[in-house]
């Protein structure tokens, strides 16, 4: 009879839990979507910023953190791939290894503006290359890379090991198993990981701040040339990211339809970050698919 | 130095070579075979030799340490951290226990078939042509012509030829099993190792297994490690009882079963313990 209620009150708990956070999710969603989705317009996507005028857009903004976005991923993933294939199929178990773990979880745990910080001392006073995306994007691939590393490590770990034997019992070497049976498998989390970090490099505001700047040059969109001034392409210009827009406009905005602009900027973002979980889930899931011929 | 080991077979399957082996000609000798992991020693002192052509059963109570050994053949063992062997197993004259053995290449030599059928998550021709792939098979032709060929071996030719290029995944658990081994004796090994290869299966699929062994024992020296007694008296020629990481017993599957030499064999094989 006890043990009756207990497992009744165990299960309300969990499921009461759950509740609570999709509730807040939700409701955030909700909130932020309500708010800004009315101020979200071809025009707003597509006008420049302004400092003191009302009615401006965030084109730059968004362009920028997309740009900030694939080249962190373009640093970060492939460093991540492989420092978690090395951690999952290599690092034989020992002191080495377990100081390497804790190295990779302590750097993934730092708050961002401790990264930013570093970042503005190394990426943009050490190199002197003042505020440019280059920096930002470097800056962030610091706290990126550990996350990867550590997402790939579980994503390969959780390959049945009965394949991997399959494998190498086949006469195949384990970096030709690594390649053609483990990370096939692995790939949906790896992708899921890389999306779901993706997310979180959209909305980095604070370790941009020093290190991809305040502001955006007067960018020409026709200009394709990436080493000219007013390129958007060029990687070694500041670049305000549209999370750090958000941030700025509201402490230090001019403009009279601040509250307006932010709550779009926010909608954005967050509508952004909607549409990669999604599409890592879908994208994931066609690949398995695929790879594994069912239909 | 790696030592090559892909080029052997015809040595050891030209029975004119050797006339002094009079009855049978043994294909693997272990000689003061031990396995330990870290502290624990698993395999005490192995002396056995595996013959040509028939199928050797491996027998004995969980945790008697008969699938170590098994997996030690093919060091496939190499992957548990902490595993060691010590000893020989002689493979046509050579120690595959050697640090310089190019274990890749003896894993061709000496195939093996896991508990669980364990295909890859890909069609039932890639798993076939992984490995021949791997081992610089390219030729379409030549590609399709081994896939039959180890599926008809198989046995599970005819209930696929239609569906080559469909997920092995949506394979019956026994169909998934012969898969593994035509997979195995695609790569032409001359061992195979059988590490419980029905034990996850219904009996319908088990009997199929069973079957097949009996018929491959034309072409492949079989190990089988196997908790079925029946199977083993079944399939086997020579049976060897292992218990608590000694080999008690080793004999002629016949004779284990009606008259053991051993006390501990025969309680064992009567179902007193285990």
């Amino acid at each position: 009879m006890n043990r009756k209620i207990a497992d009744r009150i165990a299960t309300i708990t969990f499921v009461g839990l759950s509740m609570i956070i999709v509730a807040i999710l939700l409701y955030l969603f909700a909130y932020i979507i309500m708010n800004g989705f009315s101020k979200i317009s071809w025009d707003f996507l597509t006008s420049p910023s302004s400092n003191i005028l009302a009615g401006s857009g965030i084109r730059d903004q968004l362009f920028n953190s997309f740009y900030i976005l694939i080249l962190t991923l373009i640093i970060s993933v492939p460093l991540g791939v492989l420092g978690g294939i090395y951690m999952a199929q290599y690092a034989k178990p020992g002191k080495l290894t377990n100081f390497i773990r804790s190295c990779i979880e302590m750097l993934s745990s730092l708050p961002s503006i401790v990264i930013g910080m570093f970042g503005l001392l190394v990426f943009v006073n050490t190199t002197g290359w003042g505020y440019t995306i280059f920096g930002g994007a470097l800056t962030i691939a610091i706290f990126n890379i550990p996350v990867m590393v550590r997402t790939c490590e579980d994503a390969i770990r959780s390959v049945p090991r009965e394949l991997k034997e399959a494998s190498l019992a086949l006469g195949i070497t384990q970096w030709h198993t690594v390649k053609t049976v483990l990370l096939p498998s692995a790939f949906p989390g790896i992708l899921t990981g890389v999306i779901l970090s993706a997310g979180r490099i959209f909305g980095e505001a604070a370790a941009l701040l020093y290190t991809a700047g305040l502001s955006t040059p007067r960018l020409d969109y026709t200009n394709w040339n990436p080493f000219a001034d007013n390129s958007p392409l060029n990687i070694f210009r500041p670049a305000e990211t549209l999370a750090v827009h958000i941030w700025s406009i509201n402490t230090q905005g001019l403009i009279p339809d601040v509250t307006e602009k932010a709550a779009g900027a926010s909608a954005v973002l967050v509508i952004s970050v909607l549409i990669f979980n999604l599409l890592a889930r879908w994208i994931g899931s066609m690949y398995y698919k695929k790879m594994t011929a069912t239909k | 130095m790696t030592i090559t080991i892909t080029d052997t077979n015809q040595s050891v399957s030209n029975p004119t070579e050797d006339q002094r082996v009079v009855d049978k000609e043994y294909i693997l000798h272990v000689e003061n075979l031990n396995i330990y992991y870290g502290e624990n020693w698993a395999v005490h002192n192995v002396q056995m030799e595996i013959e040509k052509n028939a199928v050797t059963a491996l027998i004995g109570p969980s945790g008697c340490g008969k699938s170590t050994f098994l997996r030690s053949i093919n060091r496939m063992n190499d992957i548990i951290p902490n595993a060691r062997a010590e000893g020989e197993i002689l493979y046509d004259g050579i120690n595959i226990l050697r640090d310089d053995i190019d274990v890749v290449a003896l894993r061709k030599e000496i195939g093996m078939v896991f508990q669980k059928p364990n295909p890859f998550p890909k069609s039932i021709y890639e798993n076939l042509t992984h490995a021949l792939k791997f081992a610089g098979i390219r030729n379409k032709g030549k590609l399709d012509q081994i896939v039959e060929e180890s599926l008809r071996k198989a046995a599970l030719w005819d209930e696929v030829k239609d569906r080559l290029h469909q997920s092995a995944l949506a394979l019956s658990g026994g169909q998934q099993q012969r898969l593994c081994i035509a997979r195995t004796i695609a790569l032409k090994p001359s061992v195979l190792l059988l590490d419980e290869p029905s034990s996850a299966l219904d009996p319908i699929s088990n009997a199929k297994i069973e079957e097949l062994i009996l018929q491959l024992k034309k072409d492949y020296s079989i190990i089988i490690v196997t908790h079925n007694m029946h199977q083993a008296s079944r399939v086997s020629d020579k049976t060897a009882f292992f218990l608590n990481g000694d080999l008690v017993e080793y004999d002629r599957t016949s004779k284990i079963f009606t008259k053991p030499s051993e006390k501990k064999t025969e309680q064992y094989i009567s179902g007193q313990f285990g």
